[in-house]
This record gives C-alpha cells, sequence and structure tokens, in this order.
C-alpha cells in the first residue's frame, strides 16, 4: 500500500532522507583529518578565568563506530522499507512478517484442531488435552469477563454452574460463543415506584428470599398483567431463546438485594456477549465450548 | 583576574537552584509513592490512584526538577561564560514565578484529572500559553546575554543550552498545538497515527533536547571546573553538536514500532536512532577525558563522582537507547518494564546525577561559602543515589526481560503459555525492589536537603559576585 498521495511527497522523502544520512557522514569526515604532530594543545580561547579546551582529534574507535552505523544506515533503507513508497530489496513489511506468523502457527496447530473437530464435544469435553488446550484459549480470551475460575462476576455469568441463560446443549453453547448473544432487559421505569418494589418482592420470594408478603401478593398480579411474563414465563421460570433469566432459581446476575432488583426492573439491563468466530475460528471454538461444557456445567 | 563595576545576577540562580532540591523530593516521592502503589495496589485511593498520579511524577520530576536545575545552571553559565549580567533581571524573575505557577498549577490539575491525555505534555491549555510565555522570556534573557557578551566565542556549554531552548519551544508549540473545548478541555489538533507521530516526535525530543542537550550543557561547565582541566576536544564537541541536535529529531518513530504508523516512518526512527549512538557518545567522552591526568581526584571529591558516575549512566542508557529502537530487539522490550529501567537510568543516573553535582557545586558559591556545609554527606548522598539507582535498573532490566519473554511464550497447541496476569504476578518481587532504590534515591534527596540548609544557615546573603574581565589575551 502506497502511503503518498502524489509523486512530490514520496521522492520528498526519499532526497531528505538520504541526504540527511550522508550529511552526518560528511559532517564526520570534514572533522576526520589526522592531528598534527606534536603536542596537542588548547584553542586558546579562556572563559570564566579557567575554562580551556584542547584541541584533541577525535578518538579513532569512536570515529569509525559513527562511520559504520552511518554505512548501516544507507544499507539498511535499501533492504528495507524507508526509502518513501520504495519497498526495499528484501520486500519485507510489518504486515507481511505478521501475516507469516499466524500462517506458519495456523499450520502448526491445523492437524490437532482437525482432529478435536472430529470429536464430538461431550466427548471432547472428557478428553484431558482438548480440555487443557480450551483452559489455555479459555485464560486468553475470555477471562477478562468471566474470571480466571469461570465463576463470572457481577453481569458476566457463571459458567461452572448449571444454570444457562441460552441454554446448555453442546449446540446452544457452541452459538453462543460463535455469534455472541445480546441480552435486554427493558427499562420499566414507567411502572412506577411502587409497583416496581411490589414486583421486586415478589421476584424474592419466588427464591425463598425474605419480603413483604402483601407486595409479594400485589406484584404476582403485576407479574402478570404489565407484561413480565412475557419474557420470563407464567411461572417466572425464565426463557432461554430469549436469554430472559429463570427468576426462581438461587442465581442472580446482577445481585438479589430489594435495591438491586429495583434497579434492573427500573433501569434494565443490557447484556452482550461478542461473537467470537470470526476472531478465533471454528477449531478453536469448538474447543473453548468442549471446556465450558467440562466446568461442570452442561444440559445433564 | 580583574573585575569591573558591575555583577552578576545570582538572585534568580540561588531561586532557582534552591527549587530544584525542593521539587526534586516532591516529584520523587510522589515517585515513591506510586511505585509503592504498584507493590500494594490498595494504597490506590480515591483520587490519588496511580493513573493520576504518575503524570504528576513525571511532570515533577521532568519540569520542576529538571527545568529548575536547568534554569539555574544556564542562568549561571551563560553570565559567567559570557563575563556579562543577565540580560534582564524584570524577565529572569519572570520566568522564576512564572515557572513556579506552572508547577503549581499542574500539581493542582493532574491530580483532578485535567489532563490533554499527551504523555509528558498532560497539561492542558491554558497551562501550554503560560509555558510558552515563560519560555520565550527565557530565550530573550538568555539569547540576550549571549548578544551582550564580553568575549567573540560562544563557550561549549552555552551551545548546548541554546539548543535545548529553541527545541523545546518548537516542540512544545507544535505538539501543544489544540482546539480548546472548555477552560479545562481541549482536543489535539491532529488526529489518529499522526497524532501519535506528533506526540512521540515530541516526546523523543523531550528526552532528547530537555533532558540530554540541556544538561550536556550544564556537564561542559561543571566538569572541566570541578576538575579543574581543559576540556578534552574542542572539535569532538562540534562534530557531536551538530550531529546530536540533527539525529534526534528523527528518533521518535522507534516509539511506535509494530504500530499502524507506516513502515518507512518507523525504519527511519530506527535508523536514526543507531546514528544517534556516537554523536551521544562523544559527550560522555568529552566529559570524562576531561578527567585524564587529574583521577586521583575521583577518590576524594564527591562532587566530581557524582558528575563522572552521571556520565558513565549516560553512556549506558544512550547505548541501550539504540539497542531498544532496533525492531527485533523492541518486539520484546516494549511496554515492559525494561523502557522504564531504560528511563530511569537516564534520569536518574544521567539527568538527576548531573544536576546535583551541579547544584552542589553552585550552592556554596550562591550563598558565600568555601564549600558545603558538610562534604562527608555528599558522599553519603553519593552512595545512597548509586545504590539506589543501580537497584531501580537491574530490577526493572530483570522483570522487563520477564514480561517480555512471558507475554511472547507460546505452547505446541498456539496458545499462550502465560495469561497476563501471570506475568503481573511475576513482577512483584521486582516492583518491591524498585520501591527500595527510590526510596534510597529519594533519601539521598532529603540528606541534600538537610545539607543545603544547613550551608544557608550558616552562610551570609551575599551581594552578586563582580562580573569578571575576560581574560587578557582574548579581550
Amino acid at each position: 500500500m502506497n502511503d503518498f498521495v502524489n509523486q512530490f511527497w514520496n521522492w520528498y522523502v526519499i532526497l531528505l532522507v538520504l541526504i540527511s544520512i550522508v550529511a552526518c557522514g560528511v559532517l564526520l569526515w570534514t572533522q576526520s583529518s589526522p592531528p598534527p604532530a606534536g603536542k596537542v594543545d588548547t584553542t586558546g580561547h579562556v572563559w570564566d578565568e579557567t575554562l580551556e579546551e584542547y584541541n584533541n582529534p577525535l578518538p579513532k574507535w569512536w570515529m569509525w563506530l559513527f562511520y559504520i552505523t552511518v554505512i548501516f544506515g544507507l544499507v539498511y533503507c535499501a533492504l528495507f522499507p524507508a526509502l518513501g513508497a520504495y519497498q526495499g530489496i528484501l520486500n519485507w513489511s510489518s504486515g507481511g512478517q505478521h501475516a507469516k506468523e499466524i500462517e506458519k502457527v495456523d499450520a502448526q496447530i491445523k492437524p490437532m484442531y482437525d482432529k478435536y473437530l472430529k470429536m464430538d464435544l461431550k466427548a471432547l469435553a472428557a478428553d484431558k488435552e482438548g480440555v487443557e488446550t480450551g483452559k489455555r484459549l479459555y485464560l486468553t480470551y475470555c477471562m477478562q469477563c468471566h474470571g480466571a475460575d469461570a465463576r463470572g462476576a457481577k453481569g458476566f455469568p457463571n459458567l461452572t454452574d448449571n444454570d444457562w441463560l441460552w441454554g446448555g446443549e453442546p449446540a446452544q453453547v457452541v452459538e453462543t460463543i460463535s455469534n455472541g448473544r445480546m441480552g435486554v432487559m427493558p427499562s420499566h421505569a414507567q411502572l412506577g415506584a411502587e409497583t416496581i418494589k411490589d414486583l421486586a418482592n415478589y421476584v424474592r420470594s419466588l427464591s425463598g428470599l425474605t419480603a413483604d408478603s402483601v407486595r409479594v401478593a400485589k406484584g404476582k398480579e403485576a407479574f402478570n398483567s404489565v407484561g413480565c411474563s412475557g419474557c420470563h414465563g407464567p411461572e417466572a421460570k425464565g426463557t432461554q431463546a430469549l436469554g430472559a433469566p429463570n427468576l426462581t432459581d438461587k442465581t442472580w446476575l446482577y445481585g438479589n438485594s430489594e435495591a438491586t432488583i429495583i434497579e434492573t426492573i427500573t433501569k434494565g439491563r443490557n447484556n452482550q456477549m461478542p461473537a467470537w468466530k470470526e476472531f478465533l475460528g471454528e477449531g478453536k471454538v469448538h474447543v473453548l465450548a468442549a471446556y465450558v461444557l467440562s466446568l461442570g456445567g452442561g444440559s445433564k | 583576574m580583574s573585575e569591573t563595576q558591575s555583577t552578576y545576577n545570582y538572585k534568580v540562580v540561588r531561586q532557582f537552584a534552591v527549587m530544584t532540591v525542593i521539587w526534586g523530593i516532591v516529584g520523587m516521592l510522589v515517585g515513591v509513592i506510586i511505585a509503592a502503589q504498584l507493590v500494594w495496589p490498595e494504597l490506590n485511593l480515591g483520587w490519588l490512584h496511580f493513573g493520576r498520579l504518575r503524570p504528576l511524577h513525571t511532570n515533577a520530576v521532568i519540569f520542576a526538577f529538571g527545568g529548575c536545575a536547568l534554569f539555574a545552571t544556564s542562568y549561571y553559565v551563560v553570565q559567567r561564560t559570557c563575563h556579562t549580567r543577565i540580560f534582564s533581571d524584570a524577565l529572569a524573575a519572570f520566568t522564576f514565578w512564572g515557572w513556579q505557577l506552572v508547577i503549581v498549577l499542574a500539581a493542582v490539575t493532574l491530580p483532578l484529572g485535567i489532563t490533554s491525555g499527551k504523555e509528558y505534555a498532560e497539561l492542558e491549555w491554558p497551562i501550554d500559553i503560560l509555558i510558552t510565555l515563560v519560555w520565550v522570556a527565557y530565550a530573550v534573557v538568555f539569547f540576550g546575554t549571549i548578544v551582550k557578551r564580553k568575549v567573540t566565542h560562544i563557550y561549549v556549554a552555552n551551545w548546548f543550552y541554546g539548543g535545548f531552548i529553541l527545541a523545546v519551544a518548537l516542540l512544545h508549540v507544535v505538539n501543544s498545538a489544540a482546539i480548546p473545548v472548555t477552560l479545562t478541555k481541549s482536543y489535539s489538533a491532529y488526529a489518529g497515527v499522526q497524532d501519535a507521530m506528533v506526540q512521540w516526535w515530541y516526546g523523543h525530543n523531550a528526552v532528547g533536547f530537555f533532558l540530554t542537550a540541556g544538561f550536556l550543557g550544564m556537564m561542559y561547565y561543571f566538569v572541566p571546573k570541578q576538575a579543574g582541566r581543559p576540556v578534552y576536544s574542542y572539535r569532538l564537541s562540534v562534530v557531536h553538536f551538530w550531529a546530536l541536535i540533527f539525529t534526534y529529531m528523527w528518533a521518535g518513530p522507534h516509539h511506535l514500532h509494530y504500530t499502524a504508523l507506516p513502515d518507512w516512518t518507523q525504519s527511519l526512527g530506527m535508523v536514526f536512532s543507531l546514528i544517534l549512538l556516537a554523536p551521544s557518545w562523544g559527550g560522555m567522552i568529552n566529559g570524562v577525558m576531561t578527567l585524564s591526568g587529574a583521577w586521583h581526584k575521583l577518590r576524594d571529591d564527591p562532587v566530581l563522582k557524582f558528575l563522572i558516575t552521571s556520565l558513565s549512566f549516560y553512556g549506558m542508557s544512550t547505548f541501550e537507547g539504540p539497542m531498544m529502537a532496533i525492531k527485533t530487539v523492541n518486539a520484546l522490550s516494549h511496554y515492559t518494564d525494561w523502557t522504564i529501567g531504560h528511563v530511569h537510568s537516564g534520569a536518574l543516573g544521567w539527568v538527576a546525577m548531573v544536576s546535583i553535582g551541579s547544584i552542589y557545586y553552585l550552592l556554596p558559591r550562591l550563598f558565600g561559602k568555601q564549600e558545603m556545609f558538610s562534604v562527608k554527606l555528599i558522599t553519603v548522598h553519593f552512595w545512597v543515589a548509586t545504590i539506589g539507582v543501580v537497584l531501580y535498573i537491574a530490577s526493572m532490566w530483570i522483570s522487563g526481560v520477564m514480561q517480555g519473554l512471558m507475554w511472547r511464550a507460546v505452547n505446541a497447541d498456539g496458545t499462550l503459555t502465560y495469561s497476563f496476569v501471570e506475568s503481573v504476578k511475576a513482577s512483584y518481587p521486582f516492583w518491591a525492589i524498585r520501591f527500595l532504590g527510590g526510596v534510597l534515591f529519594l533519601t539521598g534527596m532529603l540528606v541534600m536537603a538537610y545539607n543545603m540548609f544547613k550551608t544557608i544557615a550558616s552562610g551570609r546573603s551575599v551581594d552578586d559576585a563582580r562580573v569578571l574581565l575576560p581574560a587578557a589575551h582574548h579581550a
């Protein structure tokens, strides 16, 4: 790819670089003449009572060091891209170097991933080496959100339990990693603070948490009448096709205090699992899915 | 030597010299705090967390400590070597108070999170304008003094000070160009990779001119003065001065290896960084060889110890720099603690030590004393500081190379051997050693402050020294 909009800038760079490097050498050459025979004297100038300067010749080793770096610079500019749009004799580029490295490693690991792709996910989840590779992939790409121990964090699902927002069948886990998921709980601020508090109490009661019985009754009624059941189901057991959580279990993505639930209902929640298929490729996604299934979850 | 009726302006030199020590302690204390925050993350309290304090540390040590040292010594040197009083007392006083105001504003705004986000140029646009005003005044004072000099030839130290003043003006104005939105917020005038290139053109030349050329000016006066020997080679100083100031300007792209910067630009950064090796070493050779024939003075003169050790660290870090600019080396060293180690071998070993030596030379002369209150304490300072620097850079080398190797380690199945956090965990012991090195260096500065205040207290408020007539055969 050419970085220059027209040839002028290309030649501007080429000339400026060559002149500059050569100028360093010329500057050095003008001062490199051998010293006159005899004792080295000062220049004869004196400042501030005592400051004087000898006029010793340039140290030989230093002079040659300088010349060598100048020559190296010119050679490097011939071999590598440095002179404007000129690509250099070796035709090297950082993009090319990267592509080559990727190609090399991909070729190296392809047989292994081909073997894993042929394995059924449940079988792979029981394969010691496959799970170890999966764990390393997980620690590189997944732990930032789901944690090094895969137990998740606030807003990021725990992968070690058997509670699945989008389903724990092997094909569903692969789909989640491949294409990502968007979990949207809409804001319900329009319901008003009272109704939202009733709903929060009802939802708490579903998983056996303490709740105000009057509010629970009112919340239960509201749950079906204002539309909660549309996603979470009439029995509040959730709908995996929508990623709507089961509200009757002990798993809480954002927390189960009354205040947190009120915040969830009032403001809504927006959850995103990114899509990895393009970046990682089918093989790595397959192995990662097996690793997730090996964590003890998975539909049993 | 005959004297004239007029005097040198020592007041402004005294002010900057004292503030060098004060700001040195402040800046290094903040450095020690952020080093501690890396070892004990719970120390990241509220607004005083690492992200807010780190720019405060860099600004305080570079521009407050280093800046005051440059102002103090350049004002002293330019007067003494031009045999004339400073060009304008009023403007010189303005540079002192203006610069202190810049520093105080930095100390207030940076912890508040007011920043332009450009490394070593974080201060927002109103402060940038104040810096520009002070800098123009500085240039007028400095070059005005050069113009009214009583000698024909301009002493080599002044070439370096002059180059530093001109280049920093150019760098600051170009890199700080921004579009203000509010009083405390602006956006860079450049976008994307061009912004990055301008930033590192600035960033590397801040090292090249602020932290190198300026301090070489210091070296060229205080080393021959303290050693009582002529400078080794006038010819060498000519070659390395022009080569240094010319070549540094090209080296910035080595900060952006393997980024979106075009390959040809990256290559130029590397090539010129390598060509820079010899010009950099020219300064070291000229300083160290000045001592030839007087090596015995190193044994019992702690000020000379500071100056010569600083040149050793200068030589070391200007060798390390070109090596790190080589793409294949940079692929390992970039983003690791190695870079931090490299910077501090320059900043503590070279910049701080040559400043400390020069300030020890100046203080007794500025406060009417024969020598510092305690020469023994200078020796103590020297050893504490040297051990501190060595601990600092050795620990950063080890942790830097270790981090680079851990990040690139790959298993047979193509996965990374270590997660990032494992490299963080492995770095803890070295961060603890670095903290200890920083504490030692700071301790040395506290010893210096004690010595300084004792010297001032026992000194007398001297009149400014009489301006000397130039040497007879030179007038």
